[in-house]
């Protein structure tokens, strides 16, 4: 048993139970009594959250305001989310989905509560665990589940598989398939919306495992320099692969780590406090600059595939995030306890999702595979007159 | 041409770089678009990258090819494959990375590399290398508008040593195109940046030897790079000679003389050779030695000619 891990992460865990389970903490009021009346959904709901450790910077407020329309769909995307991670697997072991795949259920918390920071102007780039940032971004399951499959209708067109999403309208900037190789480009992000004066931020994501490689300080340093307007944002699932974070790293606080620039150390298993912490921190960045925000967060999934996830810490260890961290189970308790769902609702909510991700992995099996000829496109902007030969000597496949 | 996308980044490029390329830049463009970075070659080209797909037209210059190593990853991984791997959804097209190359006379181990053989491996990059400084504008202002990313090798020894005229005005050079520098019969001579000069002395001796005629041609770019001029020569005169500062083996010559040999093998009236730099480290003192010199291209043109 990994002592010192357990033991933190089991801390955190009882502290933020204790949390959210008490009734007094959430009090509902309306603004008036008209509002109310018309729509219980944007009745505003008061919850308190654990606080947050900060590097450089006040820390922000603890109490967060929240609706039942917020409430619902941070459940409703988790829950596709989740859904859509637990289809993935078993793809992967039905062998529809092969090679490289790394699932991002248990985090989820992250980017559901990011997204409600910020808008779809603001940039986003990320690492291979990217599935649910492109759902994040306004994807669909359809979309993930096509690409992870290599066919044509998926995110990428077939042509990126699990690690390279993107969603262009939306400022996504990418799935990047080298552990932390992003981080540079994320800087440049950030500078592009500084020269443009357009009042974004950058949002740079990696793992505890990616915060050791030399790259993430040159880019801190430039951003810091610069004041560009940049979120590093440090998910520290405790692991980077099989190793356990505070066995590779020197100083597992990362939200430290930025050193000269200012950090915060978020519950990343939360959605309301990495909403409030992400929303406090993207008005600091865009007047000041670069901030680091460290997610405290738990991946169920092995590193990949290949990793049963259960060789490097405990079966124990994981059930007990799932029992007392989940961050699905945090929203539907508040909507529990709030009465502003009962569980039928919430049961006909799970129904239909469950629904429209088994439809997106039937379409995505009937998905056909992109056309031969992409192979040699996009290489550069123009194909360079190649050919290449078919099965048969005869056949050739021309380039347009 | 104006393009208020332009930014230009690199150690020390503020007051003018180490060469002086970027001299009066910062004066005439501002700091928000002329700036100094920090000596990180590995972020500088990552966020080159980052600020291309967001749409800008980024020139960053590694201050030597030999500190370019650190990025390779960035152009290899990030760079090279951005497009591609994106669905053509995004790609990092406006980057041009600048990289003074190449023997200086007394650079030592550290300050005189020819990198660019790594950087043609590379599917989705662009190598460009000037062979002077009229070219070098042309194929620079049209490696800054090229829609895929360019390294872009500047030959560090001409810097001082290079005396042309220069048209004031825009123009471009096309990248991918060759340059048939001196038209011949015998020999083809195929070299890029400061071998053109080495190439075209060495045929100048030849023909006043003894009436060899060589056409010497400048590649201009590596990657992708114009096999058809390089086959037409070849196809005449029958021989082919690469002449490169990098070390021969796996030096891009290589690659040219694989596919002229496949391609031109039932014209061939000798082996295709190779004058390259030796398998060393690039040697402080030997560097007169280690350097393709015009006596030991034209001792490769005699043994074609003689084979």
């Amino acid at each position: 048993m990994h002592g010192r891990a357990l033991a933190n992460a089991l801390r955190r865990a009882t502290s933020s139970r204790a949390e959210s389970s008490a009734p007094v903490l959430n009090r509902l009021w309306s603004r008036n009594q008209q509002t109310q009346a018309a729509s219980d959904d944007s009745s505003l709901l008061e919850v308190d959250v654990v606080p947050y450790s900060t590097h450089r910077i006040d820390s922000p407020g603890t109490t967060v305001n929240t609706t039942k329309a917020e409430l619902q769909q941070f459940f409703e995307t988790m829950y596709r989310m989740r859904r859509m991670e637990i289809a993935a697997d078993m793809m992967y072991k039905a062998k529809y989905i092969r090679g490289f795949c790394h699932l991002y259920d248990g985090q989820e918390a992250v980017l559901v509560g990011m997204e409600a920071a910020l808008t779809f102007k603001d940039s986003i780039i990320t690492s291979y665990r990217d599935h649910c940032t492109h759902l994040g971004r306004g994807g669909s399951v359809l979309e993930v589940m096509a690409e992870l499959m290599g066919k044509a209708n998926g995110a990428t067109k077939g042509l990126g598989g699990s690690m390279h999403m993107y969603k262009v309208e939306n400022h996504f900037y990418g799935g990047c398939g080298i552990v932390g190789a992003q981080v540079p480009l994320g800087a440049g992000l950030g500078f592009a919306h500084k020269y443009r004066k357009d009042g974004s931020v950058a949002i740079t994501m990696y793992g505890d495992g990616a915060a050791n490689q030399g790259q993430i300080f040159e880019a801190f340093n430039m951003a810091a320099l610069w004041d560009l307007p940049v979120l590093f944002v440090c998910e520290n699932n405790h692991y980077g692969m099989g190793t356990a974070d505070y066995r590779g790293a020197k100083s597992a606080k990362y939200f430290t780590r930025g050193d000269y620039m200012p950090g915060i150390k978020i519950d990343g298993m939360d959605a309301l406090a990495v909403k409030n912490g992400v929303a406090y921190a993207k008005e600091y960045a865009v007047a000041n600059g670069p901030i680091i925000l460290e997610m405290d967060t738990y991946r169920y999934h092995g590193h990949s595939m290949s990793d049963p996830g259960s060789t490097y810490r405990t079966r124990d260890e994981i059930s007990s995030m799932r029992q007392l961290r989940d961050p699905i189970e945090r929203i539907r308790s508040l909507l529990l306890n709030n009465e502003l769902l009962d569980t039928a609702e919430l049961k006909k909510i799970e129904k239909a999702i469950k629904k429209e991700v088994d439809s997106a992995v039937e379409e995505a099996k009937a998905g056909p595979l992109p056309k031969e000829e992409m192979l040699w496109k996009n290489i550069y902007k123009d194909t360079l007159g190649m050919h290449m030969r078919g099965r048969d000597s005869k056949t050739k496949i021309k380039l347009t | 041409m104006h393009n208020s996308g332009v930014i230009v980044f690199g150690e020390d490029v503020g007051f003018g770089g180490v060469f002086r390329c970027t001299l009066g830049l910062q004066e005439k463009f501002g700091r928000h678009r002329v700036f100094n970075t920090p000596i990180s070659e590995q972020g500088i080209v990552g966020f080159a990258i980052g600020a291309a797909a967001q749409g800008l037209t980024p020139v960053a210059e590694i201050q030597f090819a030999d500190y370019i190593h650190p990025a390779f990853d960035q152009f290899v991984n990030e760079a090279a494959k951005y497009r591609y791997r994106s669905g053509n959804s995004f790609n990092c097209g406006g980057m041009t990375v600048r990289a003074p190359y190449g023997a200086v006379g007394h650079g030592g181990h550290y300050h005189s590399q020819s990198p660019e053989a790594f950087y043609t491996h590379v599917p989705g990059l662009r190598v460009v290398v000037p062979s002077g400084p009229r070219e070098a504008k042309g194929l620079l202002l049209a490696s800054i508008q090229h829609p895929d990313p360019v390294v872009f090798f500047e030959a560090k020894m001409m810097y001082r040593t290079a005396v042309e005229e220069v048209p004031t005005g825009d123009y471009t050079i096309p990248v991918g195109q060759a340059r048939l520098a001196r038209e011949g019969g015998d020999v083809t001579i195929v070299a890029w940046g400061q071998m053109v000069a080495v190439a075209e002395q060495a045929a100048a001796v030849v023909q006043e030897q003894g009436g060899v005629s060589c056409e010497v041609i400048d590649l201009r770019t590596l990657l992708p790079w114009d096999r058809a001029t390089v086959e037409a020569s070849v196809s005449k005169t029958g021989r082919l000679i690469v002449v490169h500062e990098a070390p021969i083996t796996s030096g891009f010559g290589a690659e040219i003389v694989a596919a002229i040999s496949k391609r031109c093998f039932l014209r061939l009236e000798s082996p295709p050779v190779r004058v390259c730099g030796y398998d060393t480290p690039f040697p402080l003192i030997y560097e007169p030695l280690y350097v393709p010199s015009t006596p030991r291209v034209v001792d490769a043109i005699h043994e074609a000619v003689k084979f």
